[in-house]
């Protein structure tokens, strides 16, 4: 690890002034990132500017019915939280989904949103990537690739964005709250992410010397009718290689709304509205959600080591879809998928 | 032929690439309050020092482990103002004014505390480098009383791996330390 300056921010606005002095800062929270990725030597901070001090740990309802939470809280914390356990049990079940309980005790809202990918190559600085040195090449490519994008990805980037939490919070629609040197804003979560093009580099459509000073669901929370259904190589503690937030809301027997949202499989959390829209007014059958998941795979592409993720997601978006029709969501402790 | 020394080792072939330390000042160290296992410390640290490095090399705590030292292992696991955290992926002075339990500091007044002689009871490790990480995470998991079956139990101590594989045995002491807690 090269070394670095540290210093402590007093609140957000000072934060963003210290970032603003010294651009080549980072913010640390939880760290359980930022930490690892200095230790391989892929961020060379110049300063870390430790903001786990500020008040941005609360979880609260909001006048508009939805929930605020602050960028600081804790993923165990909001995972156990009871307006999250009762009202957004997806996100819930993703949270505790990822990870491991120290790191969930560890790891900030904020911070999962802006984890990188776990790429090897991009890990391994003695090989080239574009995402951490532009230009370089990449050699996911045709390298080892199995755990790698099958949708949305380009000739500079197959990475995976990793987080299990980004995926139930971009199924449930939700806003990123982000100050920063200009005037505080708002950004839909689907925006917050990028898909890499030729500019790998840029996980987010974070501005230079931002902040996330919180996360804000909407009122719905899809609670009656949900599931997180993730798919890895070990039952516990590993990346997903293909997962799916489902949620659907019903008027009788006709689907009203539907969310779909899948993780493991592209650079950012992967939704697709028009494949969503199509599950409206259907019957919650096997048929519908076939059609649905091949809809939504139709523009996939497998690279050497991972087309086995096409047929994965596939049937991962059939049997995600039936838990979530069912009622029956999947748990994230007992792992026999039903 | 006598081999000869040369001078200079070869670059790094990567990070010779990389902008250097050269124009970076080299940061004062850092004063850290702790309360570790009770008694207070008082630290001049590196920014860069972990908490777990802090624990092992400047408070000679050995028996919090360095495993992997990414965070994948668990065997750093320590109780930081009383929540399983691995020490490995914390800055000692992110930490500054919190109160820290090792495995040093869970036996109390010359008793072994519940978990430890669980594990004793179970045979619930082999080689025993993991055992202080797992007990560190059973305390911190008993303490937040969201498991409630051996499943439960599995999945949540999931960030603690032993490599000898006494898994079996050791979710059984940890269900003892439950039953009796």
């Amino acid at each position: 690890m090269i070394n670095f300056q540290y210093a402590r921010a007093a609140d957000v606005a000072d934060a963003v002034r210290q970032m603003a002095a010294d651009p080549s800062a980072k913010f640390i929270a939880g760290g359980t990132n930022l930490i690892d990725l200095m230790k391989e030597d892929v961020e060379r901070p110049s300063r870390l500017i430790d903001i786990t001090r500020l008040p941005l740990k609360a979880v609260e309802q909001t006048p508009a019915g939805g929930v605020r939470i602050g960028a600081l809280v804790p993923n165990s914390d909001l995972a156990y939280h009871p307006l999250i356990e009762q009202r957004y049990p997806l996100l819930a079940s993703a949270i505790l989904a990822g990870a491991s309980a120290q790191l969930r005790n560890m790891a900030s809202a904020g911070g999962n949103l802006l984890q990188r990918t776990r790429c090897y190559y991009f890990y391994d600085i003695a090989t080239p990537c574009n995402k951490r040195e532009p230009g370089s090449g990449c050699s996911a490519i045709n390298g080892l690739n199995r755990i790698h994008a099958i949708l949305g990805a380009s000739e500079a980037c197959i990475a995976t964005h990793p987080s299990d939490m980004c995926v139930a919070l971009a199924a449930l629609d939700a806003e990123v709250h982000v100050a920063g040197p200009g005037e505080a804003r708002t950004i839909a979560f689907a925006d917050f992410h990028r898909l890499p093009g030729d500019t790998p580099q840029f996980d987010t459509n974070l501005q230079q010397g931002e902040i996330v000073t919180a996360v804000e669901l909407p009122p719905q929370g899809f609670a009656a009718h949900h599931t997180y259904l993730k798919i890895r190589d070990r039952l516990s503690y590993a990346f997903a290689l293909v997962s799916v937030a489902a949620a659907l809301e019903f008027d009788g027997a006709a689907i009203k709304e539907a969310r779909l949202a899948l993780g493991g499989v592209a650079h950012k959390p992967w939704r697709n509205m028009a494949v969503e829209a199509t599950l409206r007014g259907q019957t919650a059958d096997q048929a519908a959600f076939a059609r649905a998941a091949d809809e939504l795979l139709r523009d996939a592409k497998g690279y050497e080591h991972n087309s086995f993720k096409i047929d994965l997601a596939r049937r991962g978006i059939v049997r995600a879809l039936t838990q979530a029709a069912q009622g029956r969501p999947q748990s994230q402790a007992v792992k026999r998928i039903m | 032929m006598p081999r000869t020394h040369t001078s200079q080792p070869a670059p790094h072939p990567v990070l010779s690439r990389l902008p250097g330390r050269a124009g970076r000042k080299t940061p004062d160290k850092l004063s850290v309050a702790l309360t570790v296992n009770g008694v207070a410390a008082q630290l001049k640290v590196a920014p860069w020092t972990t908490l777990l490095d802090a624990l092992r090399d400047h408070l000679d705590l050995t028996g919090t482990k360095k495993g992997c030292d990414h965070g994948q292992c668990g065997a750093c696991t320590v109780l930081v103002d009383g929540r399983r955290i691995v020490s490995c992926l914390t800055f000692a002075v992110m930490n500054d004014g919190a109160e820290v339990t090792t495995i040093e500091g869970l036996a109390a007044n010359g008793a072994l505390h519940p978990l430890q002689q669980a594990f004793i009871d179970h045979d619930a490790f082999q080689c025993g480098y993991c055992t202080p990480g797992q007990i560190c995470s059973a305390a911190g998991l008993i303490a937040e009383g969201k498991a409630r079956s051996a499943d439960e139990i599995r999945e949540l101590m999931s960030g603690n791996i032993c490599r000898c594989g006494a898994y079996p045995n050791i979710i059984a002491a940890i269900e003892q330390a439950m039953r009796r807690s």
